[in-house]
């Protein structure tokens, strides 16, 4: 006879400790998750140089520049033709001085990079838990799920043990972006404190919670990690994209708005951003915790409630 | 405690509705003996055990393990026995003492305590020397050995083994026998196990029972199984064909007749000394013997008579499942 009481939550420590023993000693796999981010930091971030589409390099005007003199008033200013010639080096100085503005009206910073980094975290985030599923449908592949199953440890702790796994590293990972994004050049605003990173990984971790929750519902009764695969494959495109996580939702058409508003990915990112490199706003910032928290609370008990009605046929 | 272990009352599982997979079976366990579950692939083994391991709920009747129910008290159940699945569950990337202390964590043992119990076990299956090796580098021999390990990291009352040996080796599995025994001895369990491999069954169990398309058709021990079947088996062909039966059934000690495929197949007390007085009978009427075969009862006799088919004709599948395994292996890369 086991002797022992064990606790309702004895497994999740030993689960996830499992999991990320696993992660840490594919030192390759985890070299790839670091550079991975590196990469696309910088050739999206840096590549898509969009602060210097406002500057005056990516205007090559004459020395005058006609302007049409019925557009200005009193009209009669101009010459013969109706036109009146400006320096072409005065408008490319006002220009100039307009980029930073516009940059700052739509991205809300002054650099494209610093917007983008913060995004990447997002990106990261919603990949790492993705992915999630996968474990437990080689889990069931493999035998493990079966064996894990006929021991006392509750049904709900093995979902869960995955999600905390997945959230554990979704922060190592958001970590690892933040220090390369400071190392690359990424502008905090004057709000940024110590307590910032705490209220980003706790934006992490509510996102993490609630996505690995939704992916790992999908996989209880797969058996086939190709399905897992291809259900990543396609959403992960539109989660992107239909978020703010590499442009802002203002600038998109309506119906894409419609989507970005009540994607998770957005309220991660914004939160995200304005605790690094936007002016904090306490309410908006309250706001974007209030959807993660109820998103992740919702999904995971979801996800723990299949999970004790499908784990046992 | 009751002496019966495990009983079972009209076990039954379908799947989707219309697939009976285990098929109202009854069965008892008694205390500290070998139970084997003996029938081919998909004939329902693998099922009713993971029923009894709490980790497939049957459809109809029920069953308990120690006195705990299957369905409502699972948790009692789980605590108090080892499984030893049919997949090797081991983790590969991590090492083999890893792999048990992580086993010891799902019971909830504690760390000094589990500790102990793996330095225990990994001598107990002569592993030691490996505990600190990844599992990917075992052999399947080993691996075989750490599952069982790992079944007995909560020191349980009974054992459930699914297939111990599916895919090993000739001399790992008598070797693997040779563990099982050694554990029940040591630890005074109770084995349940299924297997596919009438030797297996022969050589191991205490009784079994025959399962064919997820009924039970018989139990006993392997004895007396095959000694139900009434005695030797005597094989035999006569020059040009005659019909003798009359002949071979006057001789002492001949039970049952049968004439197939021109050859007579011959039930008999004492083989060795009946056969040369059937050959005499024949002689003494002028018939001549051109072939003779004396075999004892194996379990396979006892699994045709009981199910019209031969136990043997089963057997390629272990080579199925071993390229399954392998492709699986290729699949992950490793």
């Amino acid at each position: 006879m086991n002797e022992h009481h064990p606790s309702r939550f004895h497994g999740i420590w030993a689960l996830t400790k499992r999991e990320l023993k696993k992660w840490l000693k594919e030192p390759i796999i985890l070299l790839m998750a670091i550079l991975q981010p590196v990469l696309w930091m910088g050739l999206f971030g840096k590549a898509m140089n969009i602060g210097n589409m406002f500057s005056s390099s990516s205007l090559s005007l004459p020395s005058l520049v006609p302007i049409p003199g019925s557009s200005l008033i009193p009209p009669q200013l101009g010459d013969a033709s109706g036109y009146i010639y400006v320096n072409g080096s005065y408008l490319s100085n006002a220009f100039a001085n307009l980029g930073p503005t516009i940059m700052q009206g739509i991205f809300g910073v002054a650099d494209y990079f610093s917007y983008m980094a913060i995004g990447m975290i997002s990106f990261i985030v919603m990949f790492t838990t993705m992915f999630s599923g996968m474990s437990i449908v080689w889990d069931r592949r493999l035998g493990f799920l079966n064996k894990v199953l006929s021991t006392p440890v509750s049904r709900g702790t093995i979902i869960f043990s995955k999600v905390l796994n997945a959230s554990l590293r979704a922060i190592f990972q958001a970590t690892i972006i933040l220090i390369l994004a400071v190392i690359f050049g990424l502008q905090v605003s004057s709000t940024f404190t110590v307590v910032s990173i705490l209220g980003l990984y706790a934006a992490v971790f509510l996102l993490s919670v609630g996505l690995s929750s939704v992916f790992l519902a999908v996989a209880l009764r797969s058996t086939r990690w190709e399905t897992q695969m291809a259900i990543v494959n396609l959403i992960n495109l539109p989660l992107m994209f239909a978020s703010n996580t590499f442009f802002p939702i203002s600038q998109m058409p309506d119906w894409i708005q419609a989507i970005a508003r009540v994607n998770p990915i957005s309220y991660l990112t914004d939160a995200n951003r304005q605790l690094t490199v936007l002016p904090l706003d306490a309410s908006s910032l309250m706001f974007d915790f209030a959807f993660l928290g109820v998103f992740a609370a919702v999904f995971s008990v979801i996800g723990i409630a299949l999970s004790w009605r499908y784990l046992t046929k | 405690m009751s002496e019966e272990v495990i009983m079972t009352e009209e076990l039954t599982k379908v799947f989707n509705k219309h697939l009976t997979a285990v098929d109202h079976v009854n069965f008892s366990v008694k205390q500290g003996e070998i139970f084997g579950f003996l029938g081919p692939n998909g004939a329902g083994k693998t099922t009713t055990i993971n029923m009894l391991i709490t980790i497939l709920k049957p459809t109809e009747g029920k069953a308990s393990v120690l006195g705990f129910d299957i369905a409502k008290q699972n948790d009692d159940v789980r605590n108090v026995i080892g499984v030893v699945p049919q997949e090797y569950t081991a983790d590969e990337d991590l090492t083999g003492l890893e792999n048990i202390l992580l086993c010891a964590d799902l019971y909830g043992i504690p760390r000094q305590i589990s500790k102990e119990r793996a330095t225990d076990l990994l001598k107990l299956v002569e592993l030691t020397d490996f505990k600190d090796k990844k599992v990917q580098t075992y052999s399947g021999g080993m691996r075989r050995r750490l599952e069982l390990a790992c079944g007995l990291i909560n020191r349980p009352k009974v054992l459930f083994l699914d297939e111990p040996t599916l895919g090993l080796d000739v001399q790992t599995r008598t070797a693997t026998w040779d563990y099982i025994r050694k554990l029940k001895k040591e630890f005074g369990m109770t084995l349940f196990m299924t297997t596919h491999y009438l030797e297996e069954a022969d050589s191991l169990c205490d009784r079994i029972a025959i399962i064919d398309h997820g009924k039970i058709v018989v139990v006993g021990a392997p004895e007396e199984l095959k000694h139900s079947l009434g005695g030797d088996i005597i094989t035999l062909s006569i020059k040009d064909d005659p019909d003798v039966t009359e002949v071979i059934s006057s001789v002492e000690n001949v039970k049952d007749v049968k004439k197939e495929n021109g050859s007579y197949r011959i039930t008999a007390q004492i083989g060795e000394v009946t056969a040369p007085l059937i050959i005499e009978a024949l002689r003494e009427k002028g018939y001549t013997v051109t072939k003779l075969m004396l075999t004892e009862p194996t379990l396979n006799e006892v699994y045709l008579k009981y199910t019209g088919r031969s136990m043997r004709d089963t057997e390629e599948s272990r080579e199925t499942f071993r390229a399954q395994r392998m492709t699986m292996i290729r699949a992950r890369g490793g």
